[in-house]
């Protein structure tokens, strides 16, 4: 009989097939890249570039030396495309056991899924721990009165950098006010100079333009109200002169040619000032290090000034204030299992922020978010930047987080998108206020 | 699956009643083959296609808590002009693609087609942008035309150093050109295998009446190429809508929304600003297009009547 016979065989044939199937589509599944290491201990991702990829390096060899059974294994990504992936890892439960971040609105959504770690417990239970770092650090950290991060690295504040050479052919001082910043747009491209470097491809950096200016203008409450998501509040009249007078910069080529196509990842923006490309660059101080790595005794030299963003003339926002990053922060997966729990307190205990880190720290160019370390940073041989950074970081009556940290991610990609065609002059300040105001509450 | 159960219907009332018992057998044999097929399409393209579907009509961030926004995304994503300008640019790359891609690969494949020595080294160099991958290419184009630290600079050209990815229509020029230069190597490949099944006797017929080289590619080439040119083209049109590496490590979408095709705007959407519902929204409608494209370019083949062009041969 022919019938059994073929079906048999064609059932044969689909036996023997579904087991590949079954492994084709269950490989998806299984252990990701956020996996940790054979043996015990926990896994990081961590964020490349210099100096702190080295340093980090070297804190997590350290704990693994000192904790066989511990380890931490650290994979590295760039900057913009690992806000990108944590994000998707998070969601598809495939993250590492340490979630590195900006702490704000990020680490809210976070914790608002019950994705990571209430830490507030441990931090009780460890207030040496607590004690240790700069109380402010704990406010990105802190969603609905409760710890979701360790905050940790440097503070890290927008810094309006210059080139002292240039300044001196040019005759120039830098700049206090907005009147000073626009007559030296024309000073400096009357020398065929760049006034401003700036790497707008990666958006962030434009915005810190506006972090500023608006901080200058309308003073520290206009992006509080945004912040607290109050009706309107992106339509405050500062909003749009901040709008009005970037573009006003833009229109008299403040910027370097071609800056809505550089990206701040590669470091090209950093190259464009200590090449003397550029005049002057608003940046994080973190690019100290990076200046201090790559330049070519740019900064060894004394060759790298570094002011306060300027006022603006009428403007309300005391002059003292700062924007910026006040920590790095460093959460724990509540997907992790317990023992990979156990692993990263015990490293964020003993093993990220360690005398031999901060000295590196320090020496790079940064302020550790770490109490009592004022002697080190005066021994130092940056002592001139980092006590500017320190003093910039203590005194500054209102230091706002990052704009794009702050808000939640989906205000935040709208607010870069928008950032880009505002300097871009495809839209109007009014337009731009109005877009970002649709946003609010989302 | 369904090719195979249509045809049994078919054969089966024409053919004599003892043929009738075993063409079905072996039909439902043949059928059973096409099980792991099936399979692998359900899990892979109908399954996830569902999916999607089902989340167009959510809201979820991607982390979170999925709740149900019934139709909020469509009505959003529908009012909104960034998807107008999105279809808009992705239309506008697809045609400009085509236009840009098919001339030079048509050419460069008769060319190639060629048995002269020199002809297969010159392919060869020809291919070489195919064995690299889209983000390799982006990465260093973006490099080589950087405005300040660029080729131009470099070599002390200074009407090469425009700020390419930064002014939204030369952005737009330099990634219709850098997806051809990617892509025109792959379809002279195709248009150069098409090139050598032509039979020589045509040439030497129309040698004989004496066509010359430029009324032989006219009437014979360009005639014989025809579902050469259509195979490619469907991967060329098709293939546009998931043009998206590329255009992300190159400009990320910028400057502005210059270059935010709708597969990036997807992404951007979906996994930037964790809007999962809206970003399925708009892989509904991509899929939409991509079928309705698909189908288009099949009609004008000529589905139903594949005839062969080499009749009398």
């Amino acid at each position: 009989m022919k019938q059994p016979q073929t079906s048999r065989r064609s059932f044969l044939a689909l036996a023997a097939l579904t087991p590949f199937a079954v492994a084709a589509t269950t490989a998806c599944g299984t252990s990701g890249p956020g996996s940790s290491p054979a043996g015990g201990g926990a896994s990081m991702w961590y964020l490349s570039g210099e100096p702190n990829q080295t340093t980090m390096q070297k804190a997590v060899d350290a704990f693994g030396s000192a904790n066989p059974d511990d380890k931490i294994a650290v994979t590295y990504f760039q900057n913009d495309a690992y806000k990108t992936k944590i994000k998707t890892a998070i969601g598809a439960g495939q993250a590492p056991t340490i979630i590195y971040g900006w702490g704000g609105g990020t680490l809210k959504t976070y914790a608002e899924a019950n994705q990571v770690e209430d830490l507030t417990a441990w931090f009780d239970e460890n207030p040496d721990l607590k004690n240790k770092f700069f109380p402010a650090s704990f406010g990105a950290a802190t969603v609905n009165d409760k710890i979701y991060a360790l905050p940790n690295q440097y503070v890290a504040p927008i810094v309006l950098f210059y080139n002292k050479e240039l300044f001196e052919k040019a005759g120039a001082q830098p700049p206090k006010t907005w009147d000073d910043v626009m007559s030296l747009v024309k000073t400096f491209n009357g020398m065929g100079v760049a006034p401003f470097s700036l790497g707008g491809q990666s958006r962030w950096t434009s915005m810190m333009w506006l972090e500023y200016l608006l901080d200058r203008i309308g003073g520290a409450e206009v992006f509080t109200a945004i912040f607290e998501g109050k009706p309107d509040s992106w339509l405050d009249p500062a909003v749009i002169e901040t709008g009005t007078k970037i573009q006003e910069l833009v229109s008299a080529d403040g910027f370097i040619k071609g800056f809505s196509s550089i990206a701040a990842d590669s470091n090209a923006d950093q190259a464009l000032l200590f090449t003397g490309k550029a005049a002057m660059m608003l940046h994080g101080s973190w690019t100290y290090g990076a200046m201090k790595k790559d330049g070519q005794n740019f900064v060894q030299d004394g060759k790298l000034g570094f002011v306060q963003f300027p006022t603006v003339a009428g403007g309300k926002g005391d002059p003292k204030n700062g924007v910026g990053n006040p920590a790095a922060y460093m959460s724990i997966s509540s997907k992790a299992t317990d023992t990979e729990k156990e692993a990263a307190k015990k490293f964020f205990k003993e093993g990220i922020m360690t005398e031999t880190v901060i000295d590196t720290y320090i020496n790079s160019g940064s302020v550790p978010i770490v109490n009592g370390i004022e002697d080190k940073l005066d021994t130092s041989p940056d002592k001139e930047f980092l006590n500017f950074v320190y003093d910039l970081a203590k005194n500054a009556p209102n230091f706002q987080q990052s704009w794009d940290q702050a808000l939640s991610p989906t205000a935040a990609e709208a607010l870069l998108n928008n950032i880009d065609q505002l300097f871009l002059k495809s839209i109007t300040p009014q337009q731009f206020a109005e877009n970002m105001n649709a946003t609010l509450g989302k | 699956m369904s090719n195979a159960v249509s045809t049994a219907r078919k054969t089966a009332p024409t053919s004599a009643r003892t043929d009738a018992g075993q063409n079905g057998q072996r039909n439902a044999a043949l059928a059973w083959l096409t099980v792991p097929a099936l399979f692998f399409f359900l899990a892979f393209a109908v399954v996830p296609l569902a999916g999607v579907l089902i989340l167009s009509f959510t809201s979820w961030d991607g982390i979170g808590a999925i709740g149900s926004a019934g139709m909020s995304n469509w009505f959003s994503v529908l009012a909104d002009p960034g998807l107008y300008n999105a279809l808009g640019l992705t239309f506008l790359i697809m045609i400009a693609s085509w236009l840009v891609q098919t001339p030079i690969s048509l050419l460069l494949g008769v060319f190639t087609a060629g048995s002269q020595r020199y002809r297969a080294a010159l392919a060869v160099l020809y291919f070489l942008p195919l064995l690299l991958s889209s983000a390799a290419v982006a990465i260093a184009f973006k490099a080589l035309l950087d405005p300040n630290f660029g080729l131009a600079t470099g070599l002390g050209l200074p009407f090469l150093a425009q700020d390419w990815l930064g002014v939204p229509h030369l952005a737009l020029g330099l990634v219709i050109f850098v997806i051809a230069w990617q892509f025109v190597p792959f379809h002279t490949l195709i248009y150069q295998g098409g090139v050598r099944q032509i039979p020589k006797s045509l040439y030497e017929a129309a040698e004989i009446d004496g066509a010359g080289t430029i009324k032989q590619f006219f009437h014979i080439t360009l005639p014989q190429l025809k579902y050469t040119i259509i195979t490619s083209s469907t991967l060329m049109v098709v293939g546009s809508l998931t043009y998206f590496d590329l255009i992300f490590v190159l400009t990320g979408g910028g400057p502005g929304n210059s270059t935010r095709i709708l597969a990036l705007d997807m992404y951007l959407r979906g996994f930037r600003a964790n809007l999962m519902g809206p970003a399925s929204v708009i892989a509904v409608i991509l899929v939409l297009i991509g079928l309705a494209l698909a189908l288009f370019l099949q009609r004008l083949g000529g589905k139903d009547k594949q005839g062969s062009q080499l009749e009398g041969m």
